[in-house]
């Protein structure tokens, strides 16, 4: 039994998820395979159930994601029987981006952001539902539900509308496109409760084993594959870690933790004194920088 | 389940919003509520101590407000920020926050804010009392149905905390309250930087013996309202995975949904049972308000979106003209007779105001004259529709009484509308059937009707031209006609002038004569 707050939030998102099938002519979900991704998709099922949902899924990989979150990332396309598109930039792979050789802001820029608008503007993508928060950061606290995206994906501040009730206005014209976040209105506590709740399978990055770790600027970093440059003094070590967010592993750090079951994970997190971002190295960049990563099409 | 997580269970969902005139206390108060019931984390703290020592107006304490306030830079900037959401939870409930700004486009944020609220907090300054803001903040609250409103009385520290000052303003409140009819009125004396009355009493205050704001927000009950509305669900989207399954998903505006009541399917009124309640947890025994669902039917009815299933003995209304309050939204301004898409729940139909009846001003809901609504205005209108909406008064069910105007050309949400009443029923003047179509006039005349619309400046030939393809069509044995702007202003249009709202009823009465004419089998 789901409590009630989690059971209006859970309308709330299969509200929307509706509502895009109305407002988009083709749409997609960005599924970036994380927790909140893993919630996305099962009120995606839900939404549409018995039908599987009418929309398919992307992901931009970066390459340099850890190796069980692509392993994951098949497997659960295959168990819900959804069609997965996996856009590489080729480009950049080309020029050789890599978080190491050119900086976090670089790759992400080129690997995913860039990524993500090759791969919409190729199949003609006019709607990409992502799995954004508004409680993420202090910047997304004002971000719509149905974003609107002008032509070359430019967020502009004027073409944002006023939402009220649930009436969400997706209405657009050629080459114009929307990004749609269902899970606006939920914390990071609503998204644990909610996959405790609804067994929900996630990564098993989330939960805390013994991993090889080098400590680096104050980040615990995963050594997931042998291109991470070990620096001078460097040695990886076993520690028991887990990881709060998921992203591509030399930018994500990782936390001391017990927690190995889904209940002691709620319990790690009400007693937190951590926000989720602390871990991020992309948010840390500059300041504003969510901001920036925004108008440039990021989400 | 670990007794962690079920200590925050059943707690259900607030959504408030809090409205203040700039420097009230707005957001050392939002600040306070995150600071004080631990919704803030190590590293946002020291982000904040750090920020306070730069910003801060608060000396050597940290400033909560900054908390909040990440919005400077979009301000400078110019982005518009109409409201801005925060969440925190307590042992109790969940609540989420809208939060808007006081300033510029006031009533389009408050609006927003309001439309997904069942609170407002309104900030009062103990030392000003009930100002025009005030009056102002409430007056929109009511409008948009806001059923619960807290005033909260600030910086009673500045007040020496004096009981007679709270007295007084309250009394004031509540005396302004009465004259709009709003009810449901609970003023709480607090000191938002010192954190009084908020989620802890203190001892500042010892006269006051009723809730801090935070016992309020955590007990007061929101549900009731439109209790009494029969079951209504707008359909979303048809569910159709084979030919076996053919439900009708969305969610439910009112009521309750049982299987085995008789249904309607409006706005055809087609009669049926509900047969089953699907959603991925199984069969539903029984569904209510706010539950998204998809349900099956005992019949092969037809109902596509935009449709309403509806209990059959207390059933929604369906209209083509209905009076409403619209908010403009726009930065153009609304002229009577301009078509606009309208979206109500889940019907989208061309739209336009047929009559502004009178504007409201905001301050006071006293009823003034206008011919046109500007951003940011307020009036009530009659509307008409293209094709009839299935709705119910905003008053008795928010979903189906609110609708969003759409701009056909910019694509922009230009405004909002809570429908008041339906002005005639559609099935008052249905359309009569006429035996013979429109396929079998133009099969008589052996041509294919069509309206060519000439435009372009005064004296740029469009007529020269109209009269050149009038005699070829002749000649071609076409039977066609001109309708000529100047000479139709000579007769039809005699009575209209050239102003912008005249232009426009101007191309609404020629375009209904030329889809007459093409009806007629004409070109
Ligand atoms: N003395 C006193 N000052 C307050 C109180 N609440 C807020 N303030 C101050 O009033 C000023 C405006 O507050 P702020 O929260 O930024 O107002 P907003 O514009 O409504 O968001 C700031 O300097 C606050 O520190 C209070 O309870 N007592």
């Amino acid at each position: 039994m789901l409590s009630n707050h989690l059971k209006q939030l859970e309308a709330e998102a299969i509200h929307i998820f509706r509502e895009v099938i109305a407002e988009s002519g083709k749409p997609v979900i960005l599924y970036s395979i994380g927790k909140d991704s893993s919630v996305l998709l099962h009120l995606a099922m839900k939404a549409f159930h018995p039908s599987k949902p009418p929309i398919p899924l992307l992901h931009i990989d970066t390459t340099w994601k850890f190796r069980e979150m692509i392993a994951f990332r098949d497997a659960t396309a295959k168990r819900l029987g959804l069609t997965l598109d996996v856009h590489i930039n080729q480009d950049g792979i080309a020029r050789g981006i890599g978080p190491f050789t050119h900086g976090s802001a670089v790759h992400t820029d080129v690997m995913k952001t860039q990524g993500l608008r090759q791969a919409l503007d190729a199949v003609g993508y006019d709607c990409a539902i992502g799995g954004a928060r508004r409680d993420e950061e202090k910047s997304r606290a004002k971000e719509r539900v149905f974003s609107m995206r002008a032509a070359g994906h430019r967020w502009d501040p004027k073409q944002q509308r006023p939402e009220l009730w649930s009436l969400y206005n997706g209405r657009h014209g050629p080459g114009e496109g929307m990004r749609v976040f269902p899970l606006s209105n939920w914390t990071e506590l609503d998204v644990w409760q909610y996959i405790v709740a609804e067994s929900i399978p996630i990564v098993p990055l989330y939960f805390a084993k013994p991993r090889p770790i080098v400590e680096r600027d104050g980040m615990l970093l995963m050594v997931d594959d042998d291109r991470l440059p070990l620096q001078p003094g460097e040695r990886p070590a076993m520690r028991r870690v887990r990881f709060r967010t998921l992203g591509c592993y030399p930018l994500t750090g990782a936390v001391e933790s017990d927690a190995d079951t889904l209940e002691a994970i709620v319990v790690e997190l009400l007693a937190s004194k951590m926000s989720e971002r602390q871990g991020r190295a992309i948010d840390r960049d500059s300041a504003g920088s969510m901001e920036k990563k925004k108008q440039e099409g990021y989400f | 389940m670990s007794s962690s997580s079920s200590q925050s269970r059943d707690k259900g969902l607030l959504r408030f919003m809090t409205c203040g005139s700039v420097d009230d206390g707005k957001s050392t108060l939002i600040g306070r509520l995150l600071y004080d019931l631990g919704q803030v984390f190590d590293d946002q703290l020291a982000a904040l101590e750090t920020d306070s020592r730069k910003h801060g107006t608060t000396g050597d304490d940290i400033d909560l407000a900054l908390l909040v306030d990440g919005l400077q830079a979009e301000r400078e900037q110019g982005i518009t920020i109409d409201v801005a959401y925060r969440y925190f939870t307590t042992g109790k409930r969940k609540f989420i926050v809208a939060d808007t700004p006081g300033h510029e486009q006031y009533t389009r944020n408050m609006a927003t804010g309001a439309s997904v609220s069942d609170l407002a907090v309104i900030l009062v300054d103990a030392r000003k009392g009930v100002i025009t803001q005030t009056r102002r903040h409430s007056a929109i609250a009511h409008l948009l149905g806001v059923r619960h409103i807290v005033v909260a009385i600030n910086k009673m520290d500045l007040a020496g905390f004096e009981q007679a000052r709270f007295d007084a303003i309250r009394a004031n409140y509540e005396a302004f309250a009465k004259e709009l009819g709003i009810a449901g009125i609970t003023c709480i004396p607090v000191a938002a930087r010192a954190g009084d009355n908020i989620a802890r009493r203190g001892s500042s205050m010892p006269w006051y013996t009723g809730p801090t704001l935070i016992e309020h927000l955590e007990t007061v009950d929101t549900t009731g309202g439109a209790g009494g509305a029969g079951f209504a669900m707008p359909v979303q989207w048809v569910n159709r995975p084979h030919l076996d399954f053919r439900g009708f998903s969305g969610t439910i505006a009112s009521g309750v949904a049982k299987p085995g009541e008789p249904v309607v399917v409006l706005p055809s009124g087609r009669m049926t049972r509900l047969k089953a309640i699907e959603t991925y947890d199984g069969a539903r025994e029984a569904a209510v308000a706010g539950d998204a669902v998809t349900l099956l039917l005992e019949d092969e009815v037809d109902a596509s979106r935009g449709d309403v299933i509806a209990s059959a003995a207390n059933r929604p209304e369906v209209t083509d003209q209905f009076a409403a309050h619209l908010i403009w939204l726009g930065d153009e301004p609304m002229l009577p007779g301009r078509p606009y898409l309208l979206k109500c729940a889940t019907q989208s139909v061309s739209a336009s105001i047929t009559t502004l009846k009178h504007k409201v001003n905001v301050d006071t809901l006293e009823e003034v004259a206008g011919r046109q609504l500007a951003l940011n205005e307020i009036a009530v209108c009659n509307l008409a529709t293209a094709k009839p909406i299935v709705f119910a008064p905003y008053a008795e069910n928010r979903q189906l009484g609110a609708f969003i105007l759409i701009d056909k050309i910019t694509s922009q949400t230009v405004g909002a509308g809570m429908i008041r009443f339906g002005l005639r029923r559609a099935s008052n003047v249905h359309r009569q059937a006429i035996d013979i179509d429109q396929a079998t006039r133009a099969g008589q005349k052996g041509q294919k009707p069509f309206c060519l619309w000439f435009t372009g400046l005064s004296g740029s030939g469009k007529s020269t031209i109209a009269n050149a393809l009038d005699r070829r069509l002749l000649e071609m044995g076409h039977h066609a006609f001109i309708l000529d702007g100047d000479n139709v202003r000579h007769g039809l249009n005699k009575d209209l002038g050239f102003t912008d709202a005249d232009r426009v009823e101007n191309i609404r009465r020629v375009a209904e004569v030329a889809k007459l004419m093409t009806e007629a089998g004409l070109i």
